[in-house]
């Protein structure tokens, strides 16, 4: 995008000596506030400037964001319904209490499951469409407009029309599949427990399919078009070419993909709301379902609090261990091909 | 030589547009089955669901089109969205201007908040933040209650897309300008402003997108009349569960607008989640 405002570049400095003429610019600036104590109250003028252009987003941030985030770890110490001061104070009790729930564990178990199934599932499908996508073929751009849109749609709205497509006996995936002469379940499928996480994390796949493969063309895009034509006149054949070299290049976009994907679903909360609200029999809940359900209907917040940080300790420590492991080799390649290149 | 644009291993085959078909049947088939089920009656739904309107009927449509509510949620579903984008936008380009322009001690750290707020998602927040609004600032069921929030959470994004992209304007825009007399706070609402409009369309449409599919925090501060259109999809499809080419009908419009803002925006949303994956 940088290419796009690098143009109107004032043309009484640009040319072949543009040092010369910036050090020109600054003395005259420095004469022009040359003038006793200047310089301090330059100093102070930055400063303000500064202070004055950074201060609404920090603000805010602080108010509605580091501000509640400090509360959660205040009320996790407390119990607390809401109402009086908080003075019940309990120590490490809540956490305890939230660790050995066994809605929580399952809780968990959930995130983690949808964790690695959305990468098992979208990974594949995601980088075969890309390839697919990739090629000079009929309709390509609308392909790539159609594969995008379920993204686009609010999780909310795509998670209203699944419900109904899901309806036991009216729906149409039962309808269609006892058309096929096979058996849905009598519950439905969001009904029967051993089944619900599995839809939920089909449906979300269908949702956020289109992200992967967007990222992985924009990641084609940047294999040069000569490695191409090189391993054609080479004779490789394209699925060679694929394996070796394409894959490989698509790396950094795959891992931020993966990282993205992974924090996303550590968060999951509307899909499986509107879906299942975390049942049937808690096989659905996620971590974020489970803060919530604490949090409003039952008023306990120093429950939600607890469980509020354990979410952010799991998500941190996750994304941690994930840029130290694998996208720290992003950077290592980056420095070796330099290195390389010097 | 002409070069085509083939990639080297150009063209399709039939099995490509096979699969091709079969990935566009599965991707739009979902959204087409809601289009389409709200063209029909529930007789209809109930006898095959998997038939095609037979009559078409427009009620479904019409009944959501002359619903009062379903306006009043599009309206602060819009308010709020515009609120957004707008706070996130002036904000977020008011903070990444100074850590990109100017040189100053703890330029780095400053930016590190930034970069640290990326790492608080929302659900962590979010009971301390219901309780914050309605209890100590009293802003539950208002606009602006959920739209502050939606900002807060959505700067540190903006300014970590935003200040690379006013980093790569050249430097000696400022100088010229300066010695022209121009204040900084000048060269910047008059010269780096217009010059940085593509990077603020994209993270505005980023925040206008991602205020107008909101669910959870709407779902904890508005009730009744100020409730936006995801809570009214998802209230109107428990409360008449029985009707459901009419839900259809409703999710189906109620999908319309982003859509359309989509296929409008498509090239600067694509470049935008580009650029947040690159950076």
């Amino acid at each position: 995008m940088a290419h796009e405002v690098t143009d109107p570049a004032p043309a009484a400095v640009s040319g072949h000596d543009a040092p010369a003429a910036r050090r020109a610019i600054a003395r005259r600036a420095a004469r022009r506030s040359g003038a006793p104590g200047g310089r301090r109250s330059d100093a102070w003028r930055k400063r303000l400037e500064i202070a004055l252009f950074v201060a609404p987003a920090l603000a805010l941030i602080a108010l509605f964001v580091a501000w509640p985030v400090a509360s959660a770890v205040r009320f996790s110490v407390y119990r607390w319904k809401g109402f009086g001061p908080l003075e019940d104070f309990v120590g490490f009790d809540n956490y305890v209490s939230v660790l050995t729930d066994d809605v929580f564990q399952g809780a968990v178990g959930h995130n983690f499951i949808i964790v690695f199934g959305s990468i098992l599932l979208q990974l594949p499908l995601g980088l075969g469409i890309a390839l697919l996508l990739n090629r000079d073929m009929w309709g390509r751009g609308l392909l790539r407009t159609i594969i995008f849109v379920p993204y686009v749609l609010a999780e909310v709205i795509a998670g209203v029309v699944w419900f109904q497509l899901l309806q036991p006996q009216y729906g149409m995936v039962d309808a269609i599949m006892s058309g096929i002469g096979l058996d849905p379940p009598a519950q439905g499928w969001l009904g029967t427990p051993d089944h619900a996480l599995w839809v939920v994390l089909l449906v979300l796949t269908w949702k956020y399919l289109g992200l992967a493969v967007i990222l992985f063309l924009a990641g084609l895009q940047g294999v040069p078009e000569e490695l191409y034509e090189s391993a054609q006149l080479d004779g490789a054949s394209w699925w060679q070419v694929q394996r070796s070299i394409t894959i490989p290049l698509l790396g950094p976009t795959i891992r931020t993909w993966c990282f993205l994907s992974m924090i996303g679903s550590l968060q999951l909360f509307d899909m499986v709301w509107i879906l299942t609200g975390g049942g049937p029999a808690n096989a659905t809940t996620t971590m974020a379902t489970f803060l919530v359900n604490q949090g409003t209907d039952r008023q306990n917040y120093g429950i939600a609090g607890a469980a509020s940080v354990i979410l952010f300790v799991i998500s941190f420590a996750m994304a941690v261990a994930y840029q130290f492991f694998i996208l720290r080799r992003d950077t290592m390649t980056e420095r070796r091909t330099r290195k390389a290149a010097a | 030589m002409t070069r085509s644009r083939t990639k080297g291993y150009g063209g399709g085959n039939p099995l490509v547009y096979l699969i091709a078909l079969i990935v566009v049947a599965l991707t739009v088939g979902p959204v087409l089955y809601g289009a389409l089920g709200g063209f029909r009656t529930n007789a209809q739904l109930a006898a095959d669901p998997t038939g095609l309107p037979d009559p078409w009927v427009l009620d479904n449509y019409t009944g959501v089109l002359t619903n009062e509510a379903f306006w009043r949620y599009a309206l602060n579903s819009t308010v709020i969205a515009v609120i957004t984008t707008g706070v996130t936008v002036i904000f977020g380009v008011m903070a990444a201007y100074p850590l990109a322009r100017y040189e100053f001690r703890g330029r780095e750290a400053l930016f590190m908040v930034f970069v640290l707020g990326l790492l608080f998602p929302a659900a962590v927040a979010i009971i301390p933040l219901f309780i914050l609004i309605t209890r100590d600032l009293s802003m539950a069921n208002t606009w602006w209650g959920v739209a502050l929030p939606q900002a807060a959470f959505a700067l540190p994004m903006t300014v970590v897309i935003l200040r690379p992209f006013l980093m790569a304007l050249p430097k000696e825009i400022e100088e010229a300008a300066m010695i022209d007399g121009s204040s900084r706070i000048g060269v910047f609402w008059r010269i780096l402003l217009p010059l940085c409009v593509p990077g603020l369309i994209t993270v505005g449409v980023l925040a206008f997108i991602g205020s107008w599919n909101a669910y959870l925090l709407p779902l904890l501060l508005l009730q009744g009349e100020m409730r936006t259109l995801p809570l009214g999809v998802a209230d109107y499809s428990t409360e008449y569960s029985a009707d459901t080419a009419g839900v259809l009908a409703f999710t189906t419009i109620a999908m319309i607008p982003a859509l359309v803002l989509f296929l409008a925006l498509q090239k600067r949303i694509v470049s935008g989640l580009q650029g947040a994956v690159k950076g």
